[in-house]
C-alpha cells in the first residue's frame, strides 16, 4: 500500500477496497463485518442501549493513548455507564488526504486492542478521504450497541443519604492533553486515564451492588457530572474537597494554568452513586482496579439543584460548571 | 537540601488548621473594635482566592471585604476590546493576546467570534511566543494586544526589547497596561458619577503583591502617609490572605497606620529594578486611561514612547480603529461595587441579564471580577 492516504483511497473503487481490506478488515476481522452487506444484521437479546460519539482529539497520539483507543473507550464506556455490555460498534473514519498509512494502521490496531477488552466487535464501517485542509488529519465516529445487564440506572434516581464515589484520581486526561498540545511547552510524565470501564462495571454488578447512577466524567469533568445529577434528581450533592483524589502532577498543571482538576476531562474515570448500605462494598470493588478510588461526598437537600464543596476549614462554596473555552478538542 | 516541589508552594498555605487559627485571632482582635473595617483587596487574584476558599465565611461581622478593580481583563473599556476585534479582522494580521481576553464581548463580538469569522487569533502564556509566531509567518503582521498591571508589563517590555534588538519587522503592539497606585488613589479621591459624591467605604487595602514583586512595596507608601489607609502587601494563598487581614486588623486595634509586607518571601521594598528600568525605556504614562466601571483615571495607563511609534498598532492602524467611548449599561453598578458602596447581589441585573456567559459590566467579565466570583462560588454565608 501507499505510504500516505490519497483521495483515490476514498473513491469507492480499487484503492478504496485495498485500504479497507489491508487495514480495517485485517484488524477488525469478524463474521458479520466480512459478509460486506449494506448493513450488519445483529442478534440481540433483551433491552439494548445505544450511543454515538465523534472523536477529534488533537494531538492524535498522546501519552497513554491515541484517538483510536479513545474512540472505542468513549463509546463502550457510555454503554457500560448504563449497565450495558458493549457488543457491536460501527466505525466511520474521515481522513485528510496525505495522512500516513502507518499511523492509520497504528490507530486501528489500538481500536482492536480496546475492542477485545470490552468483548465487542466492529460490524459496520465507512471511510472517507477529504482534500487537505478539510479536516485536521483524522476524525472518527463510533456508534455502539450494548445489552443491558443492570436495569434502572439513571441520573434521576439520587436520594438524600446516598453516597458519591469516584473510581480513581481525577483530571488526568485533560491535563495530559494540555501538556501534549503543540505550542505549550510543558514537560511531564503524566498519562491519560483513557481506559475501558466495562470490566469495573461488571465487577460492581457481579458483587451485587445496586448501582443508582453512574457516569464517566468526560468533558466538563467530575464537576459537570455532579451538576447534572443535582439538577436531574433535584437534590444537593455535597462534596468534601480534600477527599477528591488528584495526582500531584495534575494539581501542578492546574496551579500553573488556573484550572480546577474537577473541571478537567477524564476518559477512564467515573462517578458512582450508591445507597449508603452499598458504599463499603462498592469502594472495595473499585479499589481492586485503582487504589485511588474513594468516597467523596453524599446527597443532601441543603441546596437542591446545586453542588456544594465543603473545605476542611469549615467554609462552603458552589461547584459550578466551567464556562468559556477551557481547551478545545480534547476528545 | 531537599528538592523544592511545586506543591511546597501551596500545600501548607492551604492548611485548614492554620486558617482556623487565623480566623480565631482575627475574631478576637475585631471584637476589640467598636466599628466595621472595610478592607479592599485591590487585586483580582485576591478576589478569586477569597471567594474560592470561602474566606468571608471565616470573618467576624465587623470585617468586610470590598472587591477592587484589579482584574486587567475586566477593566478594559469596550472601545479597546473593539480595537482588538478590528485589528484581528485586518488582512494578514495575527492577533496575539493573553488567556481570558479572548472571550470578552465588545460591540461587534469577542475575539472568539472574530476567530469564528476567520480571523487568526491566538492566545499565549508568554508574550515571547510572539517571536516564534512572527518568524513562522514572515508575510503576516503579528499584533500583540498587551494587557495587565505592573506584573505583566515587564514581559511586554522584554518582547519590545527583543523585537528591536533582533530587527524583527513584523511585530506590533497594542498597549493596554495599567498601574495600581493611580487607581487606588482614584477610588479614594474621585467623585462617583452615579451618586454624585465622594463616597467610598475603604478603610484599608490588602496590597497586590505580584505587582510589588516588580514595582516594590514602595509604591504603596503614600496610602498610610497621605490618605490614612493602612496597606498590607499580601500573598495569594488563603493562609497568606488570612495573615494579611489579621495584620490589618491589628493595626486598627493598636491604632497604627502603616505599610507592612506579609508576602516577604517574594516582595521587597525596591522591587525588580531591572524590570523597572526596561519599562522606563519603552513606556510613557498616558494622561488619562479610561477604566471600565470607573471612567477616566489620571496617569493610570502606559503607552509606547513616541520614539517607538512604528511598533505601535494604535498609530499604525489609527485610520481603522474606532475612537468613540462606549458606556456600560445604565443598570450596571460596577462603579459602586468597586468603591465598596454595593455588593454584587444588590445589582438588579446580577445573575439575570448579566452572567459570566453574557457579561454586561466589568466585574462579570473575567473569573477574577467580583461579580463573576460571587456568581461562580455563591454566597453561602
Amino acid at each position: 500500500m501507499n505510504k500516505t492516504i490519497t483521495i483515490a483511497h476514498g473513491n469507492g473503487g480499487e484503492e478504496n477496497n485495498e485500504l479497507i481490506k489491508n487495514i480495517f478488515y485485517k484488524h477488525f476481522k469478524n463474521d458479520i463485518l466480512e459478509r460486506s452487506e449494506d448493513a450488519a444484521v445483529l442478534q440481540v437479546a433483551g433491552e439494548v442501549a445505544m450511543t454515538t460519539d465523534s472523536f477529534t482529539v488533537s494531538p492524535l497520539f498522546f501519552p497513554g493513548g491515541d484517538i483510536g483507543k479513545l474512540a472505542v473507550c468513549g463509546t463502550c464506556n457510555d454503554l457500560a455507564m448504563m449497565g450495558a455490555k458493549p457488543k457491536y460498534l460501527t466505525c466511520s473514519v474521515i481522513i485528510e488526504e496525505g495522512f500516513s498509512t502507518r499511523e492509520l494502521e497504528k490507530i486501528v490496531r489500538s481500536m482492536k486492542k480496546e475492542l477485545e477488552i470490552n468483548g465487542a466487535v466492529v460490524v459496520s464501517g465507512d471511510t472517507k478521504v477529504v482534500p487537505k485542509g478539510s479536516v485536521d488529519k483524522l476524525f472518527i465516529n463510533t456508534t455502539g450497541i450494548g445489552e443491558i445487564e443492570q436495569k434502572g440506572i439513571s441520573v434521576h434516581n439520587l436520594q438524600e443519604g446516598m453516597s458519591i464515589l469516584v473510581s480513581r484520581d481525577v483530571g488526568a486526561h485533560g491535563a495530559t492533553i494540555f501538556a501534549a498540545r503543540e505550542g505549550i511547552t510543558l514537560e511531564s510524565t503524566l498519562q491519560t486515564d483513557c481506559a475501558s470501564l466495562y470490566p469495573q462495571v461488571k465487577a460492581l454488578i457481579d458483587a451485587g451492588i445496586g448501582i443508582v447512577a453512574m457516569r464517566d466524567a468526560t468533558r466538563g469533568g467530575v464537576a459537570a457530572v455532579l451538576n447534572e445529577w443535582a439538577k436531574a434528581s433535584s437534590v444537593c450533592v455535597e462534596i468534601e474537597e480534600e477527599k477528591i483524589p488528584v495526582q500531584e502532577e495534575v494539581k501542578g498543571i492546574c496551579e500553573m494554568l488556573g484550572f480546577e482538576a474537577v473541571n478537567l476531562a477524564n476518559e477512564g474515570t467515573f462517578v458512582l452513586a450508591v445507597a449508603k448500605a452499598d458504599e463499603a462494598k462498592a469502594l472495595e470493588v473499585l479499589q481492586q482496579t485503582h487504589e485511588s478510588a474513594t468516597l467523596i461526598g453524599t446527597v443532601t437537600h441543603q441546596h437542591d439543584g446545586k453542588v456544594i464543596l465543603n473545605s476542611s476549614w469549615g467554609t462552603k462554596r458552589f461547584l459550578d460548571l466551567p464556562t468559556g473555552e477551557l481547551l478545545p478538542r480534547i476528545c | 537540601m531537599k528538592e523544592l516541589e511545586l506543591k511546597n508552594l501551596y500545600d501548607d498555605f492551604r492548611d485548614g488548621k492554620t486558617l482556623q487559627a487565623y480566623a480565631k485571632i482575627i475574631a478576637e482582635d475585631a471584637a476589640k473594635l467598636d466599628r466595621t473595617i472595610n478592607i479592599m483587596e485591590v487585586c483580582g487574584g485576591h478576589t478569586h482566592s477569597i471567594m474560592k476558599f470561602g474566606l468571608p465565611q471565616l470573618m467576624p461581622n465587623n470585617i468586610n471585604f470590598i472587591h477592587g478593580p484589579g482584574c486587567p481583563v475586566c477593566i478594559m473599556p469596550k472601545e479597546r476590546i473593539d480595537h482588538a476585534y478590528v485589528l484581528a479582522m485586518q488582512p494578514d494580521v495575527i492577533l496575539v493576546t493573553l488567556g481570558d481576553m479572548i472571550k470578552v464581548p465588545g460591540s461587534n463580538g469577542s475575539l472568539q467570534d472574530a476567530r469564528a469569522k476567520g480571523a487568526d487569533v491566538r492566545f499565549v502564556y508568554s508574550p515571547m511566543e510572539c517571536l516564534k509566531i512572527a518568524q513562522e509567518n514572515p508575510e503576516k503582521k503579528v499584533i500583540f494586544f498587551a494587557i495587565g498591571f505592573e506584573t505583566t508589563t515587564p514581559m511586554t517590555a522584554v518582547l519590545i526589547d527583543q523585537v528591536i534588538k533582533q530587527g524583527v519587522e513584523n511585530i506590533l503592539f497594542h498597549i493596554n497596561h495599567v498601574t495600581v497606585p493611580e487607581v487606588m488613589k482614584e477610588l479614594i479621591d474621585s467623585r462617583d458619577v452615579h451618586v454624585d459624591s465622594y463616597n467610598n467605604k475603604i478603610d484599608a487595602f490588602l496590597g497586590p503583591s505580584h505587582v510589588s514583586v516588580i514595582a516594590g512595596s514602595k509604591i504603596y507608601e503614600q496610602f498610610p502617609r497621605d490618605y490614612g489607609r493602612p496597606v498590607v502587601v499580601s500573598g495569594f494563598e488563603p493562609v497568606d490572605v488570612m495573615e494579611g487581614i489579621s495584620m490589618i486588623v491589628k493595626q486598627f486595634v493598636e491604632n497604627r497606620c502603616e505599610l507592612e509586607i506579609q508576602y516577604k518571601r517574594v516582595v521587597s521594598y525596591e522591587g525588580n529594578l531591572n524590570a523597572q528600568r526596561l519599562i522606563n525605556i519603552y513606556f510613557d504614562k498616558v494622561s488619562l486611561f479610561r477604566w471600565r466601571g470607573l471612567g477616566n483615571v489620571p496617569e493610570s495607563g502606559l503607552k509606547l514612547k513616541d520614539a517607538y511609534a512604528k511598533y505601535d498598532a494604535e498609530v499604525v492602524y489609527k485610520d481603522v480603529l474606532p475612537l468613540a467611548e462606549i458606556e456600560d449599561h445604565k443598570l450596571c453598578i460596577c462603579g459602586d461595587i468597586l468603591r465598596g458602596m454595593a455588593k454584587p447581589p444588590e445589582c438588579t441585573i446580577f445573575g439575570t441579564a448579566c452572567k459570566p456567559t453574557t457579561p454586561i459590566g466589568s466585574c462579570m467579565v473575567s473569573s477574577e471580577g467580583a461579580c463573576a466570583a460571587y456568581y461562580k462560588y455563591g454566597n453561602l454565608l
